[in-house]
């Protein structure tokens, strides 16, 4: 039972940084229609950022908040460089742009930081906290806290701001919405920028459990589409619990099956889900114009 | 297109250059495959670096562990390819659009885990030795061979490739790529179709991978990882969805790219991703579509 237990501890932490990148993918898929493969590079620019505006003097809660607001700089960058220009190109095109941002982002932080693995000290320190024969860190309940912290403002952001507003517009009909005056594009550059926000916050988060380096975003970036798309792409609700589902699958299949192919369970999951149940536990039953 | 490949010798000063021109025409080959399925039929795969792999390790494994022939393990691991393509094609074609690019995402990256994973038949994440080729008792050494073979094998696979578009099959590809609906309305076996364009696809990348794997005398995981199929992905829309010429310029471009940064290595993938963006942003249709379409109006 313990085990059972510290399994799912570990799986849900991970679990909500899977979320959080999947809630990125959502936001951006739902403004635009792109799958922003660059996601994971905003997780990892959070974390390195902070570390390296740490080890160069800066208090570390500064060095966070700046972090966050050099990823949201290079957010809206993107959108704004990249993704902007290319409008009305297919969805491949879009796709393979993002995947070459990301590549991008990865060459720049390897040059601008280093190849090595970097961590930060716990927010709250102390030894682990045993619930009923398992352990959990401090730090793990830091990441969960502020996951559902964040989704609570994104949330009420959403549902009751004018902006938040717009952005439901945008997403629901771009047309229509810039009929009814709203600027698409900022709409949509806003939604690069807090994706951007929500990722960064999330590797700054994880960074004292599991570290940082500067290749860490693909392989989250392919985990939090898979969550996503297991969800239901465009269902924020099904985007967390797709991410805190994959990383409980996760961790179990590393348990109590084998650590080696840990990585494989969420590309196995994907396929299963794909073809049982395309379109999600969440999503809305895609629509085809003949 | 030919004329290129029988000419080129005459310009290339040293081994090294045949070497990255064999290169450049094993990855056309695989890229003319995919361009099949994404230029003409209109699937989106972004997995199928993991074909290339199959072929790969077929002939590394083949004659390591099984003691075969290396030229029987490339139709051996083509023939795996097609299989494998088969039997996951059929459920996987069902999808569209953005699940089915997330679908052979996850099998490339499963094959690529496998690969690294299973250390006893692959020599796991550092890879394995593989056993040159050996043809009517030759063995195949030296960059020049390489380049005649891999030509030679790329002009016939481009061949094939354009017979395919120009006939009924073909246009029944694109009637599909233009609308699945409208196609199956026309008395288009669409299911069938889609399954043959992604068997043929992925015979072409094993090919591809098994003369990668010969050419370099050594194989890793990562060539059927995820950047390898993105690479692949990228070769085909870089050049032209649908133009097979575009697709070895595509493939020149992405494997010369690499050589020519050797000295500022650590830049490599700054500019592998800026060049990508900006030729998606600013050639939208691929390069060799884009300045056909100039040329034809000047």
């Amino acid at each position: 039972m313990s085990e059972l237990l510290q399994f799912a501890f570990s799986g849900l932490t991970v679990g909500a940084v899977y979320a959080l990148v999947a809630l990125g993918f959502t936001l951006i898929y739902n403004s635009c229609e792109v799958i922003n493969f660059a996601q994971g590079e905003f997780v990892m620019l959070g974390g390195m950022t902070t570390v390296f505006l740490g080890l160069a003097g800066v208090p570390l809660p500064l060095a966070a908040c700046l972090a966050v607001v050099v990823t949201v700089a290079v957010g809206l960058a993107l959108h704004r460089l990249a993704i902007e220009p290319a409008r009305g190109s297919g969805a491949v095109v879009l796709i393979i742009i993002t995947i070459g941002a990301s590549i991008f982002l990865r060459g720049a932080a390897q040059v601008v930081f280093d190849k090595r693995f970097h961590s930060l000290p716990p927010f709250v320190g102390g030894d682990a906290i045993r619930i009923a024969g398992a352990a959990i860190l401090p730090q793990s309940l830091v990441v969960l806290a502020g996951a559902v912290i964040i989704l609570v403002l994104l949330w009420g952001f959403i549902e009751r701001s004018l902006i938040g507003k717009a952005m439901v517009a945008t997403a629901a009909n771009e047309l229509a919405a810039r009929l009814v005056g709203i600027d698409t594009r900022a709409t949509v550059g806003l939604s690069f920028a807090i994706s951007a926000a929500i990722g960064a916050l999330a590797g700054i988060l994880i960074t004292p459990i599991a570290l940082t380096s500067y290749d860490i975003g693909t392989l989250l970036a392919l985990k939090g589409f898979a969550a996503a798309m297991l969800g239901g792409i465009g269902s924020a609700v099904g985007a967390v619990v797709g991410g805190l589902l994959l990383g409980l699958l996760e961790a179990f299949a590393a348990g109590y099956v084998s650590s080696q192919y840990k990585d494989a369970v969420a590309f196995l999951v994907i396929l299963i889900v794909l073809l049982a149940m395309p379109r999600g536990l969440f999503g809305r039953p895609p629509v085809e114009r003949v | 297109m030919s004329a290129v490949v029988v000419l080129l010798p005459l310009v290339l000063p040293s081994a090294y250059y045949y070497r990255v021109a064999a290169l450049v025409f094993v990855f056309g080959l695989a890229a003319v495959g995919l361009n099949l399925l994404m230029g003409f039929a209109g699937q989106v795969s972004l997995g199928h670096a993991g074909f290339m792999g199959i072929g790969a390790y077929a002939v590394a494994i083949g004659p390591t562990h099984l003691g075969l022939p290396s030229w029987l393990c490339i139709v051996g691991g083509a023939g795996l390819s097609a299989l494998v393509a088969f039997v996951v094609g059929r459920p996987i074609l069902r999808l569209k659009g953005h699940y089915l690019a997330v679908a052979t995402l996850g099998f490339g990256l499963l094959l690529a885990i496998a690969f690294s994973n299973e250390a006893r038949f692959t020599g796991g994440p550092d890879g394995m030795a593989v056993p040159r080729l050996v043809v009517f008792g030759f063995s195949v050494r030296g960059a020049q061979a390489w380049y005649w073979i891999t030509a030679a094998s790329f002009l016939i696979g481009a061949v094939l490739a354009l017979n395919l578009i120009e006939s009924p099959s073909g246009r029944a590809l694109r009637a599909i790529h233009d609308s699945e609906v409208a196609a199956r309305v026309l008395g288009v076996d669409v299911a069938r179709m889609k399954l043959t364009v992604f068997v043929v696809s992925a015979v072409y990348a094993s090919v591809a991978g098994s003369y990668f794997a010969l050419l370099n005398g050594h194989i890793t995981p990562d060539v059927s990882g995820f950047l390898r199929s993105i690479e692949l992905v990228a070769m085909v829309v870089l050049g032209g969805l649908g133009s097979v010429a575009g697709s070895l310029v595509g493939a020149a471009l992405l494997v010369m790219l690499p050589q020519t940064l050797t000295s500022l290595h650590d830049y490599e993938h700054m500019a592998l991703g800026l060049i990508i963006m900006g030729v998606m942003i600013f050639l939208r249709a691929g390069i060799v579509p884009t300045l056909a379409r100039a040329l034809r109006r000047a």
